[in-house]
């Protein structure tokens, strides 16, 4: 299990490559990445990632962990970033490996779900009008309780 | 103990932590004290469905015990990912 939290760039291919050929008999690997996109009223010209340093790390392995404990997996990867992104730009990464996909898909999902609404980040958009903090939607909220 | 703010509840209280000496048992006694102090507190605590409070960097609620508490955080709800 890895966990990163940074405030650099980190490089999807080498991430994915390195993940995927470190392990043995996993038949399955999964990765998710996350992009910056637009604001939804469109023109934004950055999105500043806040976080809460003494604690992200340990959520995101307490988050991990527990993927760990309710699937088979064989490694877990997730890297976060935080500071100033721009359209385009990875904000993040997940990686789940596990002998069959069922299992590497769904705590690749659980892994997405947890880190939306369970980890201490906070993202301001800003625009030409402005800066405005992302608010935190009840359907992410709402994915939770499938787990 | 230590007092953070995080993302918006920073910005309307206007600094990112403090010191507070409280006898409060509870994170809402806490609120409840912060609220008297001067309007930004007031504006920052008005809507508490719309905050989120860890403990020692764990995440928790506003009814639970501060008793032997070092580090009390407040923030909107998170939007990681």
């Amino acid at each position: 299990m890895r966990v990163v939290v940074q405030e650099e760039p980190f490089d999807f291919g080498h991430e994915a490559q390195a993940f995927a050929s470190g392990h043995s008999n996993m038949g399955a690997i999964v990765t998710f990445t996350g992009v910056v996109r637009d604001a939804d009223k469109g023109g934004m010209d950055r999105m500043v990632i806040e976080h809460y340093p003494g604690m992200t790390q340990k959520a995101l392995e307490k988050i991990a962990e527990e993927a760990v404990s309710r699937w088979d997996l064989g490694d877990v990867l997730v890297i976060h970033r935080h500071g100033e992104l721009r359209q385009g730009d990875m904000i993040m990464m997940v990686a789940t490996a596990s002998r069959h996909r069922v299992n590497a898909f769904e705590a690749a999902e659980y892994l997405m779900d947890y880190l939306k609404s369970r980890a201490p980040f906070w993202k301001k958009e800003y625009t030409a009008d402005g800066a405005e903090w992302v608010a935190a939607k009840d359907e992410d909220e709402d994915a939770l309780s499938r787990w | 103990m230590d007092v953070l703010y995080f993302a918006w509840v920073r910005e309307r209280i206007g600094i990112p932590k403090e010191k507070v000496e409280t006898n409060a048992t509870t994170v809402m006694q806490l609120v409840e004290e912060l609220k008297t102090r001067e309007e930004r507190y007031e504006v920052a605590f008005s809507d508490l469905s719309a905050l989120r409070v860890a403990i020692d960097q764990e995440l928790t609620d506003f009814d639970a015990p501060l008793e032997g508490v070092r580090e009390v955080a407040f923030f909107p709800p998170m939007t990681g990912g």
